[in-house]
């Protein structure tokens, strides 16, 4: 039996030009239920786009675009998203709980006003103007009006730009506590570590396409390698020649080996080196993977 | 693996109450946004009250008092122009750069709100300094006028920022950002004076005294005289020109919108 997964939102071989350059080129993209899905890419790779197709923002070139089945710029079903956007500017002479009432108010059945400020982490600074906060504490504000209506869907465009670590915990357990209430969410974002912690899916955009699509551990073994690194003073050309060892070099008194069977190589290496030190093992991380899928593609492109 | 696609029927359907209360929400934030701020506040009023108290009360004390009552009206409408054509306008330019319109278009505002809200503002602005002016009038300047009269050109004000609400919503979507102000400015102070606002329009050269009707604001200073008591041509030819060219504006206007965002 097949799993079966409720699409919430969806684009299918949305294309999307500005003049002579191709944002999206056939771009498809699911939107599961009770989901986070982290989408990634370098600069430019249709992030935003993608995105702006979504909440109706603008009209794809070609293919289709849904929002709970709807147009996005059909407002019943935008009633039932949350949105927070990278650049967000609001008045700033309006205090958070005003911007917090009139955002809920577009919404059948917000939240408490209460609930959505706790939750935010700003039940302290409903009072306050909003020009008189600092720029964590706006990002909060705006995660707020994200939240405020209970969204089904929740938009959430690199929110934690600007937050320090612990803002930024307190946002992750936030984002952890609307998925368990059956919020799907879509998380753009640099810090890869944020996608690591949160996403249930990952998808990695370049150039207007889906460089690839699955859980972060799947991602993560798209790069089998593991890097071993330690003091020795084994000769690297020699280390290289090993079976299962893929590159090897010398930083120093340490070696750096990047292997595909790291138990085989270990035993090796500690027979080989009985002085070896300091030893080292880790699994590629998704920053390893972003970085060899981006750079594959851009191999392919250029052969291309 | 196998895909259904989420109900199509919102499971809540909005409440009209509701619908009404986000409109009503969204004008109410936009009039204390701007009423908190002192940068657009203090421009809207002060100018035409200050020009009036100086100009038209000071400068004028030997004057007859229909010099004060005629002046009431050409600085009324110099006080309608302001609140429309930058509150509008310069502040629909900003939004569409700093991001507050991409946010209110991807949120379920409902339609049209945000206009309705600026445009509120505006009559409210609007309608502040015109109390502003008959509390100069007929405190200072001892302006004789009927309980009727006041109310006429405190409507003359509220409406009468409408037609240049729309001219300023086309330029703030034909402008973006901080070009804004300038380009407003470029367009209120010369039809300011080519409206006979400042200094009577026969006092202008014949041929400024004959485009003078293509400015909405000769239009808008006959009704102003008109509820001072003073006009000498009837009333409905300016309202519908004054209508016209208000529809007109924000036609052009919302298309603009609609295609550029």
């Amino acid at each position: 039996m097949k799993p079966t997964v409720a699409v919430v939102a969806s684009l299918s071989g949305a294309v999307k030009r500005y003049g002579a350059l191709t944002a999206l080129d056939g771009l498809d993209l699911m939107l599961h239920r009770g989901e986070l899905l982290a989408l990634l890419g370098p600069n430019g790779a249709g992030k935003s786009t993608a995105i702006s197709l979504l909440l109706g923002l603008a009209r794809a070139d070609a293919g289709q675009v849904e929002l709970f089945g709807r147009d996005p710029q059909d407002i019943e079903a935008r009633r039932r998203i949350g949105v927070m956007l990278q650049s967000s500017f609001l008045p700033p002479t309006l205090t958070v709980g005003e911007l917090l009432r009139l955002t809920s108010s577009y919404y059948p059945a917000p939240r408490p006003l209460a609930e959505s400020a706790e939750m935010a982490g700003i039940a302290d600074l409903l009072s306050r103007r909003y020009a008189a906060l600092s720029g964590g504490q706006q990002r909060r504000v705006q995660f707020a009006l994200a939240l405020c209506g209970r969204p089904e869907l929740l938009f959430l465009d690199e929110p934690t730009v600007g937050m320090d670590i612990e803002a930024r915990q307190k946002l992750w357990t936030a984002i952890r506590g609307l998925i368990a209430e059956g919020c799907s969410i879509v998380l753009t974002t640099h810090y890869l570590e944020e996608a690591e912690a949160l996403a249930q899916r990952v998808v990695v955009l370049g150039k207007g396409r889906v460089l690839s699509e699955g859980s972060v551990d799947a991602l993560r073994s798209h790069v089998a390698m593991t890097r071993i690194r330690c003091i020795s003073d084994l000769d690297v050309s020699a280390l290289a020649q090993w079976n299962g060892i893929a590159q090897a070099e010398r930083d120093g008194a340490r070696i750096l080996l990047h292997s595909d069977a790291p138990e085989n190589v270990l035993r090796r290496l500690l027979d080989a080196d009985p002085a070896l030190s300091e030893l080292e093992v880790r699994r590629a991380g998704l920053a390893e993977a972003f970085t060899e899928l981006t750079r594959e593609s851009a191999i392919d492109q250029e052969a291309a | 693996m196998s895909v259904i696609t989420i109900n199509r029927v919102p499971p809540q359907p909005m409440p009209t109450r509701r619908l009404l209360g986000a409109y009503l929400m969204e004008a109410r934030s936009e009039c204390l946004r701007y009423f908190r701020a002192p940068g657009f506040l203090l421009p809207v009023t002060l100018f035409p009250t200050m020009f009036y108290l100086l100009f038209g009360i000071v400068m004028n004390r030997h004057a007859d008092a229909d010099t004060a009552r005629y002046l009431l009206a050409s600085y009324g409408v110099f006080g309608v122009m302001s609140p429309g054509l930058f509150g509008f306008g310069v502040s629909l330019a900003l939004e569409r750069e700093n991001g507050l319109l991409t946010l209110k278009r991807a949120l379920p505002a409902p339609p049209g709100a945000y206009l309705l809200g600026k445009m509120s503002m505006a009559m409210l602005a609007s309608g502040t300094v015109m109390a502003l002016l008959l509390a100069l009038a007929i405190g200072v300047a001892h302006v004789q006028l009927s309980a009727l009269q006041a109310l006429l050109f405190l409507l003359m004000g509220m409406l009468g920022v409408l037609p240049f609400c729309a001219l300023g919503m086309l330029v703030g979507t034909l402008v973006k950002g901080q070009g804004a102000p300038g380009v407003i400015n470029i367009i209120y102070l010369p039809m300011s004076f080519l409206s006979g606002l400042w200094m009577p329009l026969s006092t202008l050269p014949p041929v400024l005294q004959r485009i003078a009707p293509i400015w909405p604001s000769t239009h808008l200073r006959e009704l102003a005289l008109k509820a001072v008591g003073m006009g000498q041509s009837p009333a409905w030819p300016h309202l519908l020109v004054l209508a016209a060219f208000g529809v007109g504006f924000f036609l052009l206007a919302s298309r603009r919108l609609h295609r550029i965002g």
